[in-house]
């Protein structure tokens, strides 16, 4: 028996540190939570897994027949499917986590209301899960590359640090909406109509052309337009590496994540007698 | 190892209760409809900020301190709403007290509802790790303990089958044998053991017995009595939010008893209209050793008060105890003890005293009957309750109980083993 360590329950109030001791040992239970949100998703579909390719490549078919043929935007010289695929990939894992983080809290409130276990294990298991979908989708994409004999970039070694504010931005605003909404349900109701709303703040039908230059690094507050660039860059070579865009949001998804995790931590205390 | 290992102190837990205001016009209320959702916004925004002394707040939980040693099996019993639900709460770190502090020793596992993490969709090998973790187990640990956990719950043939195909019992099944296999030096259970069939209660119950046999710490709560009685050393007893008893498993169920018929019979006995007879006496109220605590081998002293109509010169009152509404333990008549009374216009007591009540710490009824050799003048039925108390009766620190020892505690015997002439070489 491993020696007993003692436990102090006082009242907490304010700001809270990360628990990060407390995330490590329950490590097993958001491989489970993860492992278990695949599962449930596609338990009982014919498709399965399919789904992660399917979903995201027939909105960038739509998309191409729709924005590319008829409406002939921009597509910054490459066919049109893969212009919109490459930023379907992130934009689909993107939005998948702002709703189902959202909703990760409220869904599970049996566990919250009965068990203890680090409260940001939910919504970190929300954005995990979702990352097979995303890899998944990362393949399709691949093999479009290959379809098209598109040749990346050497940029393409800044792929990792891509995800990662992805991931980040992912995580902050995963756990912000989450702990809103254990509060206020109208969270889950607004994310459904705000996500397709805020598919239109990033370049996945448009070229970044559009935006009149003045605007542009404002424009690039929104992580998602670094990460999207970035990638259209490495692979497409779309434009020169947008260093500044991928800058700028990489510092905007640290801040994200820390609001995002902080504000968790300061509210998670009332979930038990909120949710 | 520390020999105290869970310290509350001074805990107290706050809870806003919801107001709602409602105009009574149909303009004020097509008023409300437009401002709803601000409102509804503020009252929301306020679940979790509230004044000390607001009025809609509730203590569900004020000024809590006891502790618990090593190995020490403790049962938390009260009414609903007492507070213990919050309590195990607080201890299993669900929610966080408003004031106070608690020091645990070593890991606590915390069932307070079993099957936590359960999806209909996984199958049951899926769900025992997901329960698992849940619970607090690493992946390792639950490796090493489903097979296990497997044959405790007896359905190795439907592991890898969803488990919204189980029947609720399965389902019950499971989700006990992951929690029974948990392991912690701490367990806190809340009312699981009124899961499964019979046998499988057996089972569950022999499993509490070898954790508790390993020296392992239990919090027990139930509603349960013959559950706590079974397996608790040491009971608390929560009313109001507070620790209104904390001792010996007897004192805090027979407290809880007297509670629970002090809320049922709040009705006086004087108003009290189901009663048959003449009606030239009627009794007005029933009173135990002047209201103290009532225990098992020490005298008792009835005191019955009555209102009569007319001078009655040869009554006869008979003092029914019975036992789980039908089972006549004893009873005291003044005609067939020889005792003669008599009673007189106006409000009266009658006092009735018993030198050593030889019953049973249980709870009995009270039927009361007055008349006369022809006729009855006064009956009713659950007149009173009386909760015997333990008492250490013959002074050897064991106590015959109530679900197994009959009802009467008869005098200390003499014992000896006679001598017997030794067997042939």
């Amino acid at each position: 028996m491993p020696a007993a360590a003692t436990t102090i329950i006082k009242p907490v109030s304010g700001w809270q540190l990360l628990d990060l001791k407390g995330l490590w040992q329950y490590r097993d239970l958001l491989y489970f939570l993860s492992v278990r949100g695949i599962k449930i998703k596609y338990a009982q579909s014919v498709l399965g897994v399919g789904w992660a390719v399917a979903n995201p490549l027939i909105q960038a078919l739509l998309f191409t027949l729709v924005f590319g043929e008829l409406a002939k935007l921009d597509s910054d010289g490459t066919p049109y499917i893969l212009f919109s695929f490459t930023a379907m990939v992130v934009w689909t894992y993107f939005s998948g986590i702002l709703t189902d983080a959202t909703t990760s809290l409220v869904a599970n409130r049996d566990m919250i209301s009965k068990v203890y276990f680090p409260r940001l294990i939910l919504p970190l298991a929300a954005v995990l899960s979702k990352l097979l979908d995303f890899g998944v989708a990362f393949l399709v994409l691949v093999g479009l590359l290959i379809y098209y004999q598109q040749m990346p970039d050497i940029t393409v070694l800044m792929l990792p640090v891509l995800v990662l504010i992805l991931v980040l931005t992912s995580i902050g605003a995963g756990c912000l909406l989450a702990a809103v909404a254990v509060q206020y349900r109208d969270v889950n109701y607004a994310m459904t109509f705000l996500v397709r709303l805020l598919m239109f703040t990033v370049p996945v039908v448009y070229s970044v052309s559009v935006i009149p230059e003045a605007y542009r690094s404002l424009y690039a507050l929104n992580p998602m337009v670094g990460v999207i660039e970035g990638m259209r860059s490495m692979f497409l070579q779309t434009r020169p590496f947008p260093w500044e865009w991928v800058a700028t949001g990489g510092a905007v998804s640290v801040v994200v994540f820390l609001v995002g995790c902080f504000y968790f931590r300061r509210v998670e205390r009332h979930f038990a007698d909120l949710a | 190892m520390k020999d105290t290992v869970i310290e509350v102190s001074g805990v107290g837990k706050r809870y806003r209760l919801g107001s709602r205001e409602q105009a009574d016009t149909l303009l004020g209320r097509m008023g409300q409809l437009v401002t709803y959702p601000l409102r509804n916004f503020r009252e929301l925004a306020q679940r979790k900020n509230f004044g000390e002394d607001d009025e809609s707040v509730l203590w569900a939980l004020r000024d809590v301190d006891f502790s618990v040693r090593q190995g020490e099996v403790l049962g938390l019993v009260g009414h609903n709403g007492a507070g213990k639900s919050t309590l195990l709460k607080i201890l299993s770190r669900i929610t966080p007290p408003t004031v106070g502090q608690i020091s645990i020793e070593g890991r606590v596992s915390s069932l307070l509802e079993v099957g936590t993490g359960f999806h209909q969709d996984l199958t049951g090998r899926d769900n025992v790790f997901m329960n698992g973790a849940v619970l607090g187990l690493t992946n390792r640990e639950i490796h090493q303990r489903f097979d296990e956990i497997v044959d405790f719950s007896g359905i190795e043939k439907h592991i890898d089958t969803p488990v919204k195909f189980y029947s609720s019992g399965m389902k019950v099944r499971l989700a006990f044998s992951v929690a029974a296999h948990l392991d912690p030096e701490i367990l806190i259970i809340d009312e699981v053991l009124a899961v499964g069939d019979l046998a499988f209660q057996q089972k569950c119950l022999g499993k509490m017995d070898s954790v508790k046999e390993k020296g392992r710490t239990i919090l027990f709560v139930s509603h349960n009595m013959s559950a706590v009685e079974g397996l608790c050393g040491r009971c608390i007893l929560m009313d109001g939010g507070t620790v209104a008893y904390d001792g010996t498993v007897g004192g805090a169920i027979g407290r809880y008893r007297e509670g629970s018929l002090l809320a049922a019979e709040s009705e006086v006995l004087g108003a009290r209209t189901d009663r048959e007879g003449g009606g030239r006496l009627r009794f007005t109220d029933v009173r135990l050793n002047y209201g103290g605590g009532v225990y098992a081998g020490e005298p008792l002293l009835l005191e019955l008060d009555y209102e009569a109509t007319a001078d009655i010169p040869s009554l006869q009152v008979a003092i029914k105890f019975s036992r789980n509404y039908r089972e006549v333990v004893m009873t005291l008549d003044n005609r067939i003890q020889g005792r003669p009374l008599s009673a007189h216009r106006g409000h009266g007591t009658l006092v009735v005293e018993l030198p050593a009540l030889n019953l049973i710490p249980d709870r009995y009824l009270i039927d009361l009957w007055a008349g006369t050799s022809t006729v009855a003048e006064d009956r009713i039925f659950n007149a009173a309750t009386m909760i015997v108390l333990e008492k250490d009766v013959y002074g050897s620190g064991l106590l015959p109980q109530a679900n197994r020892h009959g009802f009467f505690i008869p005098p200390a015997c003499s014992w000896e083993t006679a001598r017997v002439t030794a067997p042939n070489p």
